[in-house]
């Protein structure tokens, strides 16, 4: 068929734009084997990197004798702190302003913290060394629990800093505190605590958990000592940070710096930070002469890398006696190991925990969040949400529960008395933030109707009856959440990293025939953007999505961008992308206007093409624009058809979703079985069906292996009880069910596509929702909070302590 | 430490190397024979991202000895794809369904979904998901993965049936 018989749909569903469940394009590499992840690069003589770490939490390191280790065949250097401080390098800043040991300093402060660093010909004598060197310790008292790390005479964990009154975010009360960060009015929330009807009152417990993404960290840095250039391939969730960061540490200037980011397998926040082993590749592709490549093993990856969570929150939420919410105060113990490498904006040390009034309309709130250093691994990322954001809807979500239970109401029902009305948006957070939009109610009944909420609950009440009958030892919970997040960061004014605004960009050059290739300032990890970013740019500029090449991660050739994570890759580099695409079109209105001898004005945009305003059979197709621009003299327009975008977005966007869980508990050993799980996400307009229901059944697998037995464990001296997957839970695909997928749709009112981004949401409102469920089952013999993981050891714990066993 | 002459069949071709040892059978293909499909991706056998067929049973290359799969016939996902170069089902099954977001799992996941598909060819999904329990995805919560392998049986078993 020609394109002039094409009917106007025709053409439309030809370039696979917004909406449409496009395939991937990145899958036809990555079924066949030839994805390109760093593990695989192999540069000529490159060399391997491996860490000597401490297997105590807290010790003096006394010497390290690295004289057997050289010697062994093979083996080219053994780095140390000495060796590196000369450069400066034996520690660096970390993204929270505060600084990390590179390699121990004089002391050790966690388990599995970098020591030594070991370069060799192969992986197996770089191994075999780090066996020979011998390192003297001298073991100090550890902490663990951020409460006695804030006791008058705790030991001093970072000597580097001691008596240091002031932080990076302020005043320190104690050598162990990093920060106070407070927001809301605290007299006034007080106030109405103390006059509330009701008050519920609990510490909810979000433990220490991991990325844990299948491919683990790692780099492979190459020196080229002739042109001076230094080319970091690496595992880089924002690789042109990356490349100022190591401007800014090494000194050597950022055009000779070229960060390459590769196929990357997961990130979920583990891979924003900067690590050790970044630094001693460098180095020791400078010493060497050689590229050197470092890639973690899993134990190294969950013992050192970002680790996220460990927050102890304390929550008191007022409320008239028929349920309508007055107040919301919440301290919370953050527990941020050995170094604050928090990866937040530098203005937001506890990250946007202060969305954590939820979606519900609380006039009045409180939050200060205190910042504490132990001997566990540094971290605090964002994983899989936006940076505190699950641990604020967590915390929210289960007040919101303990609320219903002190007024004996439904929980749903008390929900839906306090959502903020659609008619409220833009609304106004009693801690700061301006949501966008949203229409709780109506996502809500939605829910609620498809899982049949009423039936549900006559079904759990004929069970519970049954059970104290003797007729069966299984109760039935029903999880509940509403939750709303806060993506996108985000505007320059208020969020940077490392002063860096947390902008970003797309480029798009089209070619003479009329294909394209746009570069990005974000970098997949398995989202698709190569995929998607397509789709936007298809509807925006009436290319095919199959012509057009999204290419990310190599500094050269992107334009600056601060990358993807926060789920922000959608609402700020999709944002850039239409924006960008929306300058290609204007100018290609000039050009078709040109060829059609009729004013600019004269001319409008249809699908694929210009046309005649009034007479559709006059058009220029975007295919032919391309071409003229590239071989006619067009007055007053320049040659060719390229446009950048740097977006920086006026607000952030707010994702929100309902969710319910069903589960059945088996009292006597703590099995649970998630039966039903229902997920209604709303993430503004929709760009691909298929890959938004990907994202959900992700996140929401990621979320029942938190709620249910994922966690960082550590013992009273800070050894890793949860160092490999043996202990670390990750679900299979025999514990994992199928999930059904629902939306709405409420598009951001100030994003240029109206999306808000949804990748991270399911992780969001999939924890509290999971955890609500196996709340919900004991509620009737008397469980009002218990904390996650909800293992079968701590389920069958609860049922115990409730005397169920008789 | 010294070296012993190795021998095995990767992908339908006969490969002869020397390596030590206790190389380990995934660095092996990874590092001497640049077959970087198979991954890495927990080293001790719980996540399957390095999963090959070695004599007709999924293993993991990552905690077997190069010496142990001497004489072997190796199939790794390179070796999965049609003779001229296309995607087989079981691949074309895993785009079409959305089962693979990072990549990263996928050639483990391939690999042992083709050897479950030969062990059973026409699993049920529970089966699909025993079967499958030895490759874990941090990605897609494995209900397209199991999807994808599921419809691979039917169009399998649909076109042995319409060639008998």
């Amino acid at each position: 068929m020609t394109e002039a018989a094409q009917t106007r749909e025709e053409r439309a569903t030809a370039l696979k734009g917004l909406g449409t469940a496009r395939k991937r394009v990145e899958d036809v590499r990555f079924t066949q084997g030839k994805g390109n992840y760093v593990d695989d690069i192999k540069l000529d003589g490159m060399l391997f990197g491996d860490f000597v770490r401490s297997p105590y939490a807290h010790a003096k390191v006394l010497s390290i004798n690295t004289e057997a280790a050289t010697a062994l065949p093979g083996v080219v250097a053994v780095l140390t702190a000495a060796d590196l401080e000369p450069l400066g390098l034996h520690w660096m800043p970390t993204l929270a302003g505060d600084k990390q040991m590179v390699l121990a300093d004089g002391k050790v402060l966690f388990q599995g913290q970098e020591v030594a660093f070991v370069i060799a010909e192969d992986r197996y004598i770089a191994a075999d060394a780090v066996e020979l060197v011998e390192v003297e310790y001298e073991e100090q008292p550890v902490i663990v629990d951020p409460f006695k790390a804030l006791e008058p005479d705790a030991p001093v964990l970072r000597e580097d800093i001691r008596d240091q009154l002031e932080g990076a975010h302020g005043p320190r009360k104690h050598n162990n505190h990093i920060f106070t960060w407070e927001q809301g009015d605290k007299a006034a929330t007080e106030a109405v605590l103390a006059g509330a009807d009701v008050v519920a009152e609990e510490m909810v417990y979000y433990h220490r958990t991991h990325p844990c993404p299948l491919e683990t960290c790692g780099c492979v840095a190459s020196m080229d000592k002739v042109n001076g250039k230094l080319t970091l391939y690496g595992t880089f969730q924002a690789p042109h940070a990356v490349r100022t960061v190591a401007s800014l540490i090494s000194g050597i200037a950022e055009h000779n710096i070229r960060v390459i980011s590769p196929d990357i397998g997961g990130g979920f926040g583990n891979k924003v930070g900067v690590y050790p082993g970044y630094i001693c590749s460098v180095v020791a592709s400078i010493v060497t002469g050689k590229p050197v490549k470092w890639v973690e093993d899993r134990i190294e990856n969950l013992t050192s890398t970002a680790f996220a969570r460990d927050y102890w929150m304390k929550g008191k939420i007022a409320a008239t006696k028929d349920g309508k919410i007055t107040g919301l105060w919440c301290h919370t113990t953050a527990d941020h190991g050995a170094f604050d490498a928090c990866a937040d904006p530098t203005k937001f040390p506890a990250g946007f925990m202060n969305i954590c009034t939820g979606s519900y309309d609380i006039p009045t709130a409180y939050l200060s969040v205190d910042g504490v250093y132990t001997n566990k691994a540094p971290g605090g990322v964002a994983y899989r949400c936006s940076f505190r954001v699950t641990e604020a809807a967590y915390f929210i979500e289960r007040m919101i529960e303990v609320l219903a239970i002190k007024l004996g109401m439904d929980a749903a029902e008390l929900r839906r008395i306090n959502f903020i009305r659609a008619d409220q948006f833009p609304y106004q957070s009693a801690l700061g933030w301006e949501y966008d939009s949203g229409n709780y109610h109506a996502a809500w009944e939605k829910a609620m109707k498809a899982v049949d909420y009423e039936g549900l609950r006559a079904e759990q009440a004929k069970r519970l009856e049954d059970f104290k009958a003797g007729k069966t030892r299984k109760l039935m919970g029903i999880g509940l959440t509403h939750f709303t997040e806060i993506v996108g960061a985000g505007p320059v004014k208020n969020c940077d990293i490392l002063g860096l605004g947390m902008f970003d960009s797309c480029e798009i050059r089209i070619h003479p025939t009329g294909s394209a290739i746009a570069r990005l300032g974000t970098i997949s990890q398995g989202q698709g953007h190569a995929t998607t970013f397509a789709q936007i740019l298809a509807s925006e500029i009436g290319i095919p999505a199959d012509d057009i090449t999204v290419e990310e991660g190599d500094t050269d050739t992107a334009p600056y961008g601060l990358g993807t994570y926060g789920s922000r890759s959608t609402p700020v580099a999709g944002a850039a992308t239409a924006m960008a695409g929306r300058k290609i079109r204007a100018k290609a209105q000039m050009i078709a206007a040109y060829l059609l001898e009729v004013h600019d004005d004269d001319v409008e945009f249809d699908v694929d093409r210009f046309v005649v305003k009034g007479a559709p059979e006059r058009f220029k197709t975007m295919k032919e624009i391309a071409f003229a621009s590239y071989n006619q003299a067009i007055p007053g327009v320049e040659p060719g058809l390229e446009a950048v975008s740097y977006y920086d977005p006026p607000n952030m966007t707010y994702p929100f979703g309902a969710y319910v869980c069903v589960v059945d508990v088996d009292v006597d050993t703590g099995v649970t079985d998630i039966r039903q799980f229902y997920a209604l996400d709303d993430c503004g307009t929709r760009i691909n069906p298929m890959i938004i229901e990907g994202q959900v059944h992700g996140g929401l697998t990621e979320a029942l292996a938190i709620a249910m037995g994922q966690e960082m464990a550590y013992d009273e001296i800070g050894n890793v009880k949860t160092a490999t997957l043996m202990d670390f839970f990750w679900p299979s695909p025999f514990e994992t069910p199928n999930y059904q997928t629902d939306w709405t749709t409420t598009p951001s009112p100030h994003h240029p596509i109206g999306a808000k981004g949804v990748g991270e949401s399911p992780n969001v409102g999939g924890v509290p929702c999971f955890s609500n469920a196996v709340h919900d089952a004991f509620r009737p013999f008397g469980l009002t909070q218990t904390n996650m993981p909800h293992d079968h050891w701590r389920v069958w714990k609860v049922a115990h302590d409730l005397g169920l066993h008789g | 430490m010294s070296k012993m002459h190795v021998k095995m069949t990767v992908n339908g071709k006969e490969v002869e190397a020397l390596a030590e040892p206790r190389m380990l059978l995934i660095h092996f293909l990874r590092e001497e024979l640049n077959i970087t499909g198979p991954h890495i991706g927990c080293e001790t056998t719980h996540c399957g991202a390095c999963t090959v067929d070695l004599d007709g049973k999924s293993v993991k290359a990552c905690t077997v000895f190069v010496a142990q799969a001497n004489g072997a016939n190796v199939t790794t996902v390179e070796g999965l794809v049609n003779d001229d170069g296309s995607l087989s089902v079981l691949q074309e099954m895993f785009r079409e369904h959305h089962g693979l977001q990072c990549g990263f799992c996928t050639p483990g996941m391939i690999t042992r979904a083709h050897r479950l598909l030969q062990e059973n060819p026409n699993p049920s999904e529970e089966e699909v998901r025993f079967g499958m329990s030895g490759n874990l995805c941090r990605c897609t919560g494995y209900q397209n993965i199991v999807k994808a392998i599921l419809a691979a049986a039917a169009e399998l078993n649909a076109a042995r049936e319409a060639a008998q």
